[in-house]
């Protein structure tokens, strides 16, 4: 394949940014968002056609003839040689879920440039806005196409940055600031454990090379073994688990959840395309893309499992819990991923050729479209509300008519309703973990009922409930076409991408087969959501004192929820009390009164001995010379002596 | 002929600058001669490293290139050696960026401006003659014509307790000479086997190779005390806080920017080159202090107020991890540590630049008593938020190149100890990031905190020129990494080799 | 009555004395130029006297003292120079109150 045409996807964003960054000063705000958005309508097409090339022409580079799908290194720098043969490159990898998270990614980010163009309208700063939204979609990219764990690894860094300019992109709100830095402070730590997982993965492989790590998966594993345990677990064991941190740090999972809800701050089209849809699988496509290494290491494997099914519930529960809609959705994200987590984690090959592989990437693309709609609809509820909490909402689908609809595709999608997209994939990925173990599939199967509750609880909340009487001063409606199109064609999308036939495009190995829906399967978890969702009517579709009372019969558990476990204020201790007061503290103490004391004191000691005999050095001329002829005579004196 | 070589220009042009400055008699004369001057030494090094790439690439393998020696003093067979390899080619690079941002940053220094760059010449000199040498008397001489000018240029110049701080680094740094002076002093009487000639020459002492072992385990630690106390290695590394606190922004700038980067490059060009026995079974000493000084700087940079209180320690931390990485005795790990310290370098000078900046408008360097400036003055905020980007080591910018090399050269080694102090040393990465994003969000981000701070401009014409020069080369080395990186890796292999050789 | 040595170097030797009193004691500069004076008179008395006696035939010891005059000469002149140009700037010359080298 022609390397013009995946180069362009990479260069394209960042010349973007290029130009918004330097000379967007001088533009007008039209001008910047229309380049941004015509930019990246440009990127997208191309993406489209690189993926589009992958998926259907047969080129024997992407598919063999048996359609068995091929990973292809399109092209492959050295940047930095660490060794002779370890060598960072930079290059672009396409493979089906490389081209998948290509299409999801330029997708989402138009539509978020173009939603934004009404969203941010007349914002300070908006061009700095557009400029940064091309940082984060080229750092996103390079992310998905990265032939190498290094690559991905700058990458990630940079997805990382973006991701803390974007939060805090109203930097005068100092709760902007601090979510912004809570965020990336977080993510770094978990960055820490990947770094130290590349470490040792590349110390004993020798390579970064995704192709080389995962043709050959078995060989990977057993040079990593040779580096034999340490404190109880394997080498390979560490290696897969600390490259998982880093993915639990992106992907927000327990315990490194705590910056996502916060990172709400930010605008809310960047929480669709960022906190949603894209940076936050990043986790998740990191284990899909190392996952033949992971699927022989069952101890990583059951890690993996267990923190996305804790984090699964715990995450669905909190969102019950939250009055700010935009919380809501962060933590009905943070569900989400870990459901793709633990569907990852529990397939094998040997179960249904590793169909939680397929369903995770599948659940991926459709959550990303699903879960965008949802945000740049409660997007468009903020603007015309200017209120984040839904006690300041209620009964707007009168008024929004367009939001109102596709708000509630978007919940029936993330419902698993059928025909909706969430519905397919959810299915698969339950499917999958039912393979796995009775016990997974029952649980993960309440936590799919749990979110078919608080969606609709939200829904109903916003959209029914009770009038809000402010509406008379200030009656909201529907935005501008720029803000409703995207959500027009996202809700499409949400309703027709379920059909694709997904295992004929992405499988752990590349081989396609055939999806079919298992019914038992099905039906359960249609009935658990029907049951979640018409409980959730019941209580929220009229004002009424119910939901309350029932908070009040459990309210240490709803406060508990609503404060998220107490979690932040777990961390805030950690971090500002014994890490900054008591360490860092006492380090600086130490630094200034014994070291700098030390250094001091001889000076001091230097000081007092001087003072001590300056008396001898009086200035006056006369004086010396009395010592001189006393030391003279004296001298004198001695050598008489010794000479009789 | 003496002018003949390339590189004795590198003292002849700060002469010049000394002379040129000597005549002048207004400001813009001073500015014409530091300008006009330190742009030709930019072009120097810059031609001086393209050229030595070309000899390199035509083939030319010598572990040093340019080589020139002339007697000074015969009895003691003291001479003036030149010769550069591509470390020294990128460390004259650095300063001669250095210098030429130095010079705008300080476009309006007050009072005495002649006498001021008369001193930073002198200084500058003293820095490009110690990468030049190849003669440990005249690189042990041009090191202390390097330091002797800062006591006055902070004594004079500096803000705040400036006397204590300049009297502190002077004193600290000297009694790191005398150290330094014993084991060269020791080295010398042992450069050549019996009977032959004695050398202070570089090259011949490490071909002589006649150090015994016994004196190798003295001589290492007092030349790497030596140089390290300028490394700002724990614990002698006080003077760092003070003396950047106090100074003036050109003398913090070239002070952490590349006089630091001496103690980085003696260690390595001496201790190790010359003492490999002792590198190699004393290693572990020196790599507990580096590792308490990459963690120890970082933690103790968190709780600072004062911005360059701030930048000090984290240049603790920073230096920290050059001394650590080149103490790991391997290619890539030294590697990065060249990379480490142009990196540093680089990102320093851009942060003392700007704090400068920042200090000279709002008058205070108190992170409480700031807030918001990004609003006020856009462009200093956006070039303090790239400096410390390239500080918590983004992709893109030098520091994260500098910080991998050193992370994966030295995790080469296989041990436990090794292994745990790579680990805490990774660790120091993500207090970087907390310091730096705290400093950055209160004085950058934020409503603004003094009504006051809203009438002050944003940068002038010579400090936008000071900053994008910077800028340009973090960026360039962040970007487009494997050419250095290719350089610095061939210079080492000789020392590698030596090392080997003694590990045997 | 023969001209022994010593009837030169006790007066030399008083005079020295003398001299080192003076300078130690004098609180005038005129006065310790005066005493400085008489120790290098006293000195080279001692050179004339001691070539006299130990190389009656050479004349160094002469000719070291003719320098010396010489020499002595004008570093008086120039000291008495110095010593006006003081007593310009702080009507003075009373060493207690010269102690400060800058004017």
């Amino acid at each position: 394949m022609d390397m013009t045409l995946p180069l362009l996807i990479l260069v394209l964003p960042i010349t973007m940014f290029l130009i918004l960054g330097l000379c967007g000063m001088k533009m007008s705000h039209k001008l910047a968002g229309t380049l941004g958005t015509i930019g990246m309508g440009i990127t997208a097409i191309l993406a489209y056609t690189v993926a589009f090339t992958y998926f259907f022409s047969g080129n024997p580079d992407f598919v063999t003839a048996e359609g068995v799908r091929q990973q292809f290194e399109v092209f492959n720098y050295d940047w930095l040689a660490f060794t002779p043969t370890l060598i960072v490159q930079l290059g672009f990898l396409l493979d089906p879920i490389s081209a998948l998270m290509l299409v999801v990614i330029t997708t989402i980010s138009f539509f978020v440039h173009l939603y934004s163009l009404g969203y941010m309208h007349g914002e300070k700063g908006f061009q700095r806005y557009y400029a940064f939204l091309s940082l984060f979609t080229f750092s996103m990219l390079g992310l998905v196409v990265a032939t190498n764990i290094f690559q991905m690894y700058i990458f990630w860094e940079l997805v990382g940055v973006s991701s803390y300019l974007l939060i805090g992109f109203f930097y005068t709100l100092p709760s902007a600031v601090a979510a912004s830095k809570k965020a990336f402070i977080v993510t770094r730590f978990a960055d820490l454990g990947f770094l130290i997982g590349i470490l040792l993965l590349s110390f004993f492989t020798d390579t970064f090379n995704f192709v080389e790590l995962t043709s050959n998966p078995g060989t990977t594993i057993s040079t990593l073994s040779a580096g034999g345990t340490f404190m109880g677990c394997s080498v390979v064991t560490w290696a897969l688990c600390l490259i998982f941190m880093g993915g639990m740090g992106k992907s927000a999972m327990m315990p490194l959840h705590i910056w996502l809800p916060d990172a709400m701050e930010g605008p809310t089209p960047v929480s669709a395309l960022i906190h949603a849809a894209t940076m936050v699988v990043a986790g998740v496509y990191l284990i899909a893309r190392m996952f033949p290494v992971y699927c022989l290491d069952e101890a990583s494997m059951d890690f993996i499992v267990i923190i996305g099914a804790i984090t699964a519930f715990y995450a669905a529960v909190v969102a019950c819990a939250q009055i700010d809609i935009k919380r809501v959705l962060a933590f009905s994200t943070i569900s989400q991923i870990a459901f793709m987590m633990v569907s990852i984690g529990a397939a094998r090959p040997e179960l249904h050729e590793g169909l939680g592989y397929m369903s995770g990437m599948f659940h991926l693309f459709t959550h990303a479209m699903f879960k965008a709609l949802l945000f740049l609809g409660a997007g468009a509820l903020i603007h015309a509300v200017h209120s984040n909490n839904y006690t300041d909402m209620g009964g707007l689908r009168k008024y929004m008519p367009i939001t109102h609809w596709t708000f509630l595709i978007g919940c029936l999608a993330i419902a698993g309703i059928p025909p909706f997209s969430g519905f397919f994939s959810k299915d698969e990925m339950l499917t999958a973990m039912y393979d796995n173990s009775m016990f997974l599939g029952v649980w993960m199967t309440m936590v799919a009922g749990l979110t078919a509750f608080y969606m609709f609880r939200l829904y109903y909340m916003i959209f029914w409930w009770e009038e809000n009487p402010h509406y008379k001063d200030h009656k909201p409606h529907d935005s501008s076409w720029t803000m409703s199109l995207p959500l027009i064609i996202l809700a499409v999308v949400s309703c027709v991408s379920g059909f694709i036939p997904f295992g004929h495009f992405v499988t752990w190995n590349g081989e396609p087969y055939d999806i079919h829906l298992k019914m038992s399967v099905a039906i359960t978890s249609i009935v658990v959501a029907v049951v979640a969702i018409a409980l959730a009517t019941v209580l929220y579709r009229k004002k009424n004192d119910v939901p309350a009372k029932m908070a009040n019969s459990v309210k240490w558990l709803w406060t508990a929820a609503n404060r998220r476990f107490y979690w932040d204020e777990i961390y805030m201790f950690v971090t500002h009390k014994i890490i900054f007061n008591i360490i860092c503290k006492s380090i600086a103490w130490f630094d200034r009164h014994i070291i700098d004391g030390t250094m001091d004191m001889f000076a001091k000691v230097t000081q007092k001995v001087s003072y001590a005999i300056r008396g001898l050095q009086s200035g006056s001329i006369q004086t010396y010379v009395l010592w001189y002829f006393a030391g003279a005579i004296l001298l004198g004196l001695v050598v008489w002596m010794m000479v009789i | 002929m003496i002018l003949e070589n390339i590189l004795i220009y590198f003292v002849i042009i700060p002469l010049l600058m000394l002379a040129g400055l000597a005549l002048c008699r207004n400001m813009n004369q001073i500015r014409t001669v530091m300008t006009v001057l330190s742009t030709i030494l930019l072009g120097l090094s810059v031609y001086l490293c393209v050229d030595f790439l070309a000899l390199r690439a035509a083939g030319n393998t010598d572990p040093m290139l340019y080589m020139a020696s002339w007697d000074w003093y015969t009895p003691l067979n003291i001479k003036l050696a030149l010769g550069v390899d591509g470390i020294s080619v990128l460390m004259i690079m650095l300063s001669a960026i250095i210098v030429f941002a130095g010079t705008f940053a300080s476009w309006k220094i007050d009072p005495l401006p002649k006498n001021f760059f008369l001193w930073f010449a002198l200084l500058s000199m003293g820095v490009f003659g110690f990468f030049i040498s190849i003669d440990m008397f005249t690189m042990f001489m041009f090191y202390e014509v390097a330091l002797i000018p800062m006591y006055l240029l902070i004594g004079v110049w500096g803000t705040g307790r400036k006397e204590y701080s300049a009297m502190k680094l002077t004193l600290m740094l000297m009694g790191g000479s005398a150290f330094l002076m014993l084991g060269l002093l020791g080295i010398y009487w042992h450069s050549a086997p019996e009977g032959a000639p004695l050398t202070w020459n570089i090259l011949e002492i490490a071909q002589n190779g006649a150090i015994d072992r016994s004196w190798q385990m003295y001589l290492f630690p007092l030349t790497f005390v030596g140089f390290g106390v300028l490394g700002a290695m724990f614990p002698f590394h006080t003077w760092s806080p003070d003396g950047h606190a106090c100074a003036p922004t050109a003398v913090s700038m070239l002070h952490a920017g590349v006089l630091m980067k001496l103690g980085g490059y003696g260690c390595f060009r001496i201790s190790i080159f010359l003492l490999p026995e002792a590198a190699n079974e004393l290693a572990w000493v020196f790599i507990i202090l580096t590792g308490i000084s990459v963690v120890y700087g970082a933690f103790s940079a968190c709780v600072q107020t004062d911005l360059k209180y701030i930048n000090a320690y984290s240049s603790v931390s920073h230096c920290g991890m050059v001394l650590f990485a080149i103490l790991m005795l391997n290619t890539t790990a030294m590697t990065g540590a060249i990379l480490q310290m142009l990196s540093h370098g680089l990102m320093t000078a851009l942060f003392f630049a700007l704090i400068g900046m920042i200090y000279g408008r709002t008058h205070t360097r108190d992170i409480r008593e700031m807030g918001g400036l990004m609003k006020i003055m856009p462009y200093l905020g956006v070039c303090y938020m790239i400096a410390g980007f390239a500080s918590l080591g983004l992709p893109g910018l030098s520091g994260f190149v500098a910080e991998m090399t050193i992370f994966f050269g030295s995790f080469q080694h296989t041990d436990l100890f090794h292994r745990a102090f790579v680990i805490a040393g990774t660790s120091a990465i993500v207090v970087t990031a907390v310091y730096i994003l705290r400093v950055v969000g209160k004085i950058l981000l934020g409503p603004v905190q003094d009504e006051h701070h809203l009438q002050l401009t944003d940068a002038t014409w010579y400090e936008r020129f000071s900053t994008i020069t910077l800028i340009v080369c973090i960026a360039g080395i962040g970007c487009f990494p494997n050419w250095i990186n290719e350089t610095i890796q061939q210079s080492f292999a000789p020392i590698i080799r030596v090392i080997e050789q003694a590990a045997i | 009555m023969d001209l022994t040595i010593m009837m030169y170097l006790i007066p030399s030797l008083i005079m020295f004395a003398c001299g080192v009193y003076g300078f130690i004691t004098r609180k005038n500069l005129i006065a310790i130029l005066i005493s400085l004076e008489l120790m290098l008179n006293a000195v080279d008395i001692n050179f004339v006297v001691f070539n006299r006696f130990l190389f009656p035939g050479q004349m160094e010891g002469m000719f070291f003292t003719m320098f010396a005059i010489g020499i002595a000469a004008a570093e008086t002149a120039l000291a008495i120079a110095i010593i006006i140009n003081i007593f310009r700037a702080v009507k003075s010359v009373d060493i207690r109150e010269i102690n400060k080298m800058k004017f």
